[in-house]
């Protein structure tokens, strides 16, 4: 695993033992854009790209779900439906024939915030394809992450502004809701729009938030930082734990 | 699910948990925090840093004669793709007014700063997409003193006694200061943060924290900050111009030792491009791709250090490399998920580590070393662990805890991301318990700023996790969001104000001949070649077949040879 030095020793002395791991490891074969290749059958489809020897450049990022760059569609043997999934959170699966997307081609609106208004209006101007939905219900079936899509896209179209933020909350922006969507809208945009409109303009305000900024502002703990910036090592040690906690 | 051999194991930890709830619905700790000297004791036994060959003295560059991390000492004695005679700077390809290098929060929000401010241009140049960096994986929180039972100045002392006192005090004040001016300027922007009924931030304990200061957007926190940042850069494509899958290699002086902009690489063309910027920001975050001693990691694909070693290259001092964060609680079964993240803020809800007798053996929130350092001791020394199937060990995080204390359901709502990654292996994190192993988690160390981003270059600026000095040699939870923002806005101030008035001179490369000379003097044999870029997950045998393609030069091959660097019989 390492690309290292320090590990080299490590490495060479497990090569052994990896091997007979390798040896007793059950392999299935799967099908990568096509070509046939023999993985483990415990490996996640990004796993089992990198155990046949590519080296991704597209189609992998965070590795753990938050970063949507590893869309990946498959098909199952005897089986006609187009399946959807993170290609790191997803297993690989005996006979899966499989092809990445790590980028689904799409027009982010450019919008000024401050002149936005977050009702139906922002979405009219900025994503007026979302009005094309159909109710077919194929984004919410595509969506890795299980969110309720078609239900956003449709609250997007009455303006409901923070439903839309509340549905699409956990979107990864993935692309595969607006790749199998027949009526070509952009659901992960415009949703991130939504968020951003319900951030910035119908969200209850934190007073004490407001009154921290100012007091900040205002120098207020000038003179405390002045104090614990010229305590010695030892009187600070001190204080930390003699300090209370809530 | 569960191997059946945990069951007995399961059951234990099944058994003590109502005597362990009641301890949780008091005010005080459920087990004893540790006080100075038990820490220090921790420390030195277990925590992997203190491993005899975790550090040896690098031997080349500003840090010369010090001691740092083994695989850091290796990073820097190395090979550049470039040579400076093959490098034409005299028709730069692009020119700018701020080159950022880094396409993560620090980087976007120094791109907006630096054009509300001073009105200067930026290109982000960055390795993969937008947005593929450790920012937009952060999970549990911010912390930022906003709630009216905490001040700057506490949050001020929690973050110096989590970094043991060594932080460097300006960078500490200015993270906690900046701090609530932060949260308002992400909401401003449509960051949704977690509220209460009337409006005021929802707050949580972090490991090290003495009031609730974890501010949170569900468990998506990082991913709901990046994307809202990445989305207003977006919307100046006049002033700000996103260069992806194209990383700097090097780093272009000029003739009076300033910071003069960077040599970019395609990855898909495998073309160098120069780029002469007024001035130069680093924002290229960590190394945890780099896999230091063999650990799992949770950070994102191209974390493997390539700003510490152009930096360095150039002559940038660094801080505190002898340094390495290991998070808590990464995952160690299931194997698919093995390494990654679960969030702190699982125990800042009333999660608890437990060993195989489903015993507590560790106050829940230590800081992450101390932490770390106690659940090695409790599989190491006291056999407290669980072997996993893959020869992996780890200890029980007790979650089903949360929804007892705060209402079914509330796991589901407030770790959505948490809950669907073990879902998917039939583990309901809402019932049984998680199984973890600390993992690779961040850079504590990096190049030394002051309170502006400055470095010993004029013109080069570093912020976020490729930075040294502000955490010490332990970083709290969620400091490392807020540094991000804070110091990438403070990039942003300073670097575009330089850019404002600086005249560059001849640009120059030349720093790059002094290094291979002085490699060549310390007596450095190496082939390895960096930045690294990205890390190879092939298998031996499949590295032992590309390792085939021979007389490859540099820089074609380099790519290749890092890959392989531990396969090479004569590295």
């Amino acid at each position: 695993m390492g690309i290292t030095a320090g590990t080299t020793k490590n490495l060479s002395a497990s090569l052994a033992d990896e091997k007979k791991r390798v040896a007793e490891q059950r392999l299935i074969t799967v099908y990568i854009m096509g070509k046939a290749y023999e993985v483990p059958a415990e490996a996640t489809i990004m796993g089992a790209i990198e155990y046949a020897g590519h080296q991704i450049i597209r189609g992998a990022g965070c590795r753990e779900g938050y970063c949507g760059a590893c869309a990946t569609i498959y098909r199952l043997p005897g089986d006609y439906k187009i399946r959807t999934g993170l290609a790191c959170m997803t297993l690989a699966e005996e006979g899966m024939t499989l092809a990445q997307i790590p980028s689904v081609p799409a027009e982010k609106a450019i919008y000024d915030i401050e002149k936005l208004k977050p009702n139906v209006s922002a979405i009219q101007q900025m994503y007026p394809s979302v009005f094309r939905c159909v109710a077919c219900n194929t984004c919410t079936r595509s969506c890795p992450q299980g969110l309720q899509v078609m239900d956003y896209v449709q609250a997007a179209k009455r303006g409901d502004i923070a439903t839309v933020m509340d549905l699409s909350f956990d979107c990864v922006v993935c692309g595969l809701c607006m790749l199998r969507c027949p009526a070509e809208i952009t659901q992960p945009l415009m949703a991130i729009m939504a968020k951003r409109l319900y951030g910035r303009y119908l969200r209850q305000d934190s007073p004490e938030l407001a009154e921290r900024v100012k007091a900040v502002e205002e120098g207020v703990y000038e003179a405390e930082y002045a104090e614990l910036m010229s305590m010695s090592r030892e009187d600070l040690s001190k204080r930390y734990y003699a300090r209370d906690t809530e | 699910m569960y191997p059946d051999y945990m069951a007995e194991s399961l059951r234990k930890v099944a058994q003590t948990r109502s005597k362990r709830l009641e301890l949780a619905k008091k005010t005080e700790p459920v087990y004893p925090p540790m006080n100075a000297e038990e820490r220090q004791a921790v420390l030195e036994g277990f925590h992997p840093d203190y491993e005899s060959s975790a550090r040896r003295t690098v031997r080349v560059g500003p840090n010369k004669g010090e001691t740092l991390t083994t695989e850091v000492s290796e990073l820097l004695e190395s090979h550049s793709w470039l040579r400076s005679e093959q490098v034409d700077l005299k028709k730069p390809d692009f020119e700018t007014d701020l080159l950022i290098i880094g396409g993560g929060g620090a980087g976007c929000n120094a791109a907006l700063v630096a054009m509300q401010e001073h009105g200067m241009r930026s290109i982000i140049a960055t390795k993969l997409r937008m947005g593929d960096a450790n920012s937009m994986m952060s999970q549990g929180g911010m912390q930022a003193a906003v709630s009216r039972t905490d001040s700057p100045t506490r949050h001020y002392l929690d973050a110096i006694g989590g970094g043991h006192f060594e932080n460097k005090p300006e960078l500490v004040r200015a993270l906690t200061e900046d701090g609530p001016g932060v949260v308002k300027w992400l909401e401003d922007l449509g960051v949704v943060w977690d509220k209460e009924q009337d409006g005021s931030m929802k707050v949580m304990h972090g490991g090290g924290t003495s009031r609730k200061r974890m501010l949170s957007c569900r468990d998506y926190t990082g991913a709901m900050i990046m994307r809202t940042l990445m989305d207003e850069v977006r919307n100046h494509p006049d002033m700000i111009d996103i260069k992806e899958f194209m990383p700097a290699v090097e780093l272009i002086m000029d003739d009076k030792g300033r910071c003069a902009g960077a040599i970019l690489y395609s990855m898909d063309s495998e073309e160098f491009f120069v780029v002469k910027a007024k001035s130069t920001l680093i924002a290229t975050g960590g190394y945890g791709r780099l896999h230091i001693r063999g650990f799992d990691t949770t950070n994102h694909y191209g974390s493997t250090g390539d700003g510490l070693v152009m930096a360095y290259r150039a002559g940038a001092k660094l801080m505190y490399m002898d340094s390495v964060q290991y998070h808590p609680t990464g995952v160690s079964f299931p194997e698919q998920i093995a390494g990654f993240l679960v969030t702190e803020a699982i125990r800042g809800a009333g999660g608890q580590p437990l060993n195989k007798d489903g015993e507590l053996f560790v106050f829940p929130r230590e800081p992450r070393d101390i932490e770390a350092s106690a659940i090695i001791r409790e599989c190491v020394q006291n056999g407290g662990g669980i072997p996993t199937p893959s020869g992996r060990v780890g200890v029980w995080l007790d979650s089903p805890l949360i929804d007892m204390l705060h209402g079914e359901g509330y796991t589901e709502k407030h770790f959505p991301a948490m809950y669907r990654q073990f879902i998917r292996y039939g583990i309901d994190i809402a019932k049984l318990p998680m199984l973890i192993y600390p993992s690779l988690h961040y850079q504590n160390g990096g190049i030394e700023i002051n309170e502006r981003c400055e470095t010993d270059i004029p013109g080069l600026y570093v912020a976020g996790e490729a930075t040294g000095g502000l955490h010490g040699r332990n970083r709290l939870m969620g400091n490392s969001v807020l540094d991000y923002n804070v110091f990438g806005r403070r990039a942003g101030r300073y670097a575009g104000e330089y850019a404002k008035t600086v005249k560059l001179g001849k640009l120059s490369l030349d720093h790059l001949d002094s290094y291979e000379k002085e490699l060549a003097n310390a007596g450095v044999k190496t082939d390895l070649v960096t930045p690294v870029l990205l890390p190879s997950y092939a298998p031996k045998d499949v590295k032992k077949r590309q390792l085939l393609r021979g007389n490859n030069v540099l820089p074609g091959a380099s790519v290749l040879q890092n890959r392989l660097f531990d396969e090479r019989p004569d590295a």
